[in-house]
């Protein structure tokens, strides 16, 4: 039971992690056509930043802010300097430019910083653990739940109740409406993009401490990212969510239980190592299953 | 007629030319290695120490000019093997170096032995070219991958260490360590196998707890391991953790801040090692590059002079592929590990040490050698192999 409990907090924490990348990235999709590939890159700056931050004294809230900073300005910088050329293009060409950009990314980074893994350190009062219903559970995976929910409510009330909001609603289903309208599409896409840097750099600053804070990180979670997307539905933040908590859901409960269930059935080592496997495809089986059943995601957006 | 005979010495004495300067020109050597991505640390530290070890010598090894060609296998043995086949079809090359997973290894070694070239591993050391696969082209100059293990095995049984949880990354190499590691282990294992390129362990950190075990023993190399401990360490879970370097460096140290204090490290080298080699290496390394050397930098710093003195006894001819190899076999170097030579299949017979994180002189936590474990340790597999 304690086991279930704690992994069931597990999931919940990486779940929403999951979403920070993932609703930046389903919104520039959804409303924008693009496939951003260099998502992992924002995430990245935005660890860097952080852990830059804490490092020359300042605080953990300064940091984490300054991290999300820092990715919406390198967000809204490629959104002006490269994204803008493309919207006209095929999904090939994002593709390969949002590719090179990691490539880019990832070498200024190493210039920067060097290839070394960098320390990012948190608080004392944040860095131990609490008892939680009899398990002790690190209070920072708390706080990564507690921020990741704050965004997702704050998303919510921004696309459902805001004026921006409903003109990104708008601009995801009747692109050419909103534009015959006179809204300046262009500023509403470099304001989507710079939003998707933000929240990339937020998660990127909040998994500083838990991650190795390095050169590369941002492609470890962008295959993920992508799976979360299209089980959600492209370009619906409602389905990044729920997609980022069943694929939380599956991956730690993968992990957690195939391994223990399968020593019933073949010898320990076996059970081990088939255990690891099949828990590694298990997120990639669930999205094919949900695209059999229904192939344009969880929440489709009406008009695409 | 005349004019024929002139043109036909021109042309031969053009082409004897230029054979004899392809023959003095400097010998080229193949560095693949791990450059990008979070494990891209440990490549550069690979790279780095080889090209010092070739810088001091101004440019030579053992006497000879060498150019090192270096490349990027991004830990993907495709790429790794498609680097090493341009290396050695159109760049002619006869010695091969650099690769530091075992993943990649498997994929290069191969077809480098079919061409017969020969491949000196700064670092990745798996079991399958330790035993009946030998090969008299494959050196490894690191260590064998189950080799480190035993000692920390002999370590969990002397702690009295009945149950452990025996945690690896799911790749060549995390299943050599834990095989390795129950080779001297008399207790029970529960095996985990996390991804390489996993980043959240919150799972399998709930499924240590839960197995209640005395003592955990991990391999997570690189990034892998920094994430395990930053996450291991807030979890609450207060279990002894015995580790070979391989899943904590002075990098990974660096990385992770004090989570790491306490911890008990198996490994073949330390920066404090008082050897002379050492010593100079050390502080050479250090002026250069502003960082102190890990393992990895310790293994390519000692393969470069592996290979120098190799290619001394050559004379700076790579075709003499027999003289070198039987150069290589005598280690005739000094090694920064100090005690070091090859078992019958090429794969080092040294010492081991246990080392602890500790505050060092500077009060900054520190590797620090303790005392040696076991003395001229080769592996499980050489006795198996016939060349």
């Amino acid at each position: 039971m304690e086991l279930f409990l704690e992994q069931l907090i597990n999931s919940l924490q990486l779940g929403v992690m999951l979403f920070l990348l993932a609703s930046g990235l389903t919104l520039v999709f959804g409303i924008m056509n693009v496939i951003n590939l260099a998502q992992g890159s924002l995430y990245m700056i935005g660890a860097f930043a952080a852990a830059t931050a804490v490092a020359h004294g300042a605080p953990f809230v300064i940091a984490l802010l300054f991290g999300a900073a820092c990715g919406c300005a390198a967000g809204v910088l490629m959104e002006i300097t490269l994204v803008r050329w493309l919207y006209g293009r095929d999904h090939l060409d994002q593709v390969l430019v949002t590719f090179g950009v990691i490539l880019f990314v990832n070498e200024i980074v190493s210039i920067v910083w060097g290839r070394s893994p960098i320390f990012m350190s948190v608080p004392a009062a944040l860095s131990g653990s609490v008892n939680l219903l009899g398990v002790p559970y690190p209070v920072y995976r708390l706080v990564v739940i507690g921020i990741g929910l704050a965004v997702a409510v704050a998303l919510y009330l921004l696309i459902g109740y805001t004026r921006i909001g409903m003109l990104v609603r708008a601009g995801a289903t009747h692109r050419e409406i909103v534009e015959a309208l006179g809204v300046d599409i262009g500023l509403l896409f470099t304001f989507v993009f710079g939003l998707g840097g933000l929240l990339a750099g937020l998660a990127g600053a909040a998994v500083g401490p838990l991650f190795a804070v390095s050169v590369g990180m941002g492609e470890q979670i962008l295959i993920p990212t992508f799976v979360v997307i299209v089980i959600g539905g492209l370009g619906s933040v409602r389905g990044a969510f729920i997609a980022a908590l069943l694929v939380a859901a599956i991956d730690t409960f993968g992990r957690a239980y195939i391994p223990s269930a399968l020593e019933h059935l073949f010898s320990a080592s076996t059970a081990d190592t088939l255990g690891a496997g099949l828990s590694a495809v298990s997120i990639y089986v669930f999205m094919a299953v949900v695209l059999i059943l229904r192939p344009r995601g969880l929440f489709p957006v009406a008009s695409r | 007629m005349n004019r024929l005979r002139t043109s036909l010495a021109v042309f031969l004495l053009a082409a004897l030319c230029c054979s004899s300067a392809t023959a003095a020109g400097p010998v080229k050597i193949g560095l693949i290695t791990t450059l990008s991505g979070p494990n891209g640390y440990t490549g550069q530290d690979v790279r780095d120490a080889f090209l010092l070890a070739v810088a001091q010598e101004g440019g030579k090894l053992g006497g000879v000019p060498v150019n090192v060609l270096v490349e990027d296998d991004a830990l993907r043995p495709a790429t790794g093997r498609e680097i090493a086949d341009r290396f050695l079809q159109q760049e002619k090359i006869k010695i091969l170096t650099g690769i530091v997973f075992s993943n990649v290894m498997g994929a290069v070694v191969p077809d480098v032995v079919q061409a017969d070239a020969i491949f000196v591993s700064p670092n990745a050391g798996s079991s399958q070219f330790a035993g009946a696969d030998c090969n008299k082209n494959i050196f490894v100059v690191s260590f064998q991958n189950d080799a480190a293990n035993v000692p920390a095995g002999v370590y969990a049984n002397d702690h009295g260490w009945k149950k452990m949880v025996l945690m690896a990354a799911d790749y060549v190499a995390g299943h050599d360590m834990v095989t390795g590691f129950k080779i001297s282990y008399k207790g029970q294992g529960q095996e985990i196998y996390p991804k390489l390129e996993q980043t959240d362990f919150s799972a399998e950190i709930a499924r240590i707890r839960d197995i209640k075990p005395d003592a955990l023993f991990y391999f997570l190399p690189g990034g892998g391991g920094i994430n395990f401990l930053k996450q291991y360490a807030a979890s609450g879970l207060k279990i002894p953790v015995i580790v070979t370097v391989f899943s904590l460096d002075q990098q990974t140290l660096a990385a992770v801040g004090d989570a790491a204090a306490g911890m008990s490290v198996i490994g073949h080298y330390g920066v404090d090692f008082t050897n002379p080699q050492n010593k100079q290496f050390v502080k050479a390394f250090f002026d250069r590059y502003h960082r102190l050397p890990t393992f990895y930098a310790a293994d390519g710093y000692d393969t470069a002079h592996a290979i120098g003195s190799a290619l001394r006894a050559a004379q700076g001819d790579d075709s003499k592929l027999d003289v070198i190899r039987e150069a290589l076999r005598k280690a005739d170097f000094k090694s920064v590990r100090g005690n070091f030579k090859f078992g019958p299949n090429q794969y080092p017979i040294q010492d081991w040490y246990l080392m602890q994180v500790q505050p060092g002189a500077d009060g900054k936590l520190a590797i620090v050698t303790k005392t040696r474990v076991v003395k001229d340790y080769g592996d499980p597999f050489s006795s198996k192999c016939k060349m």
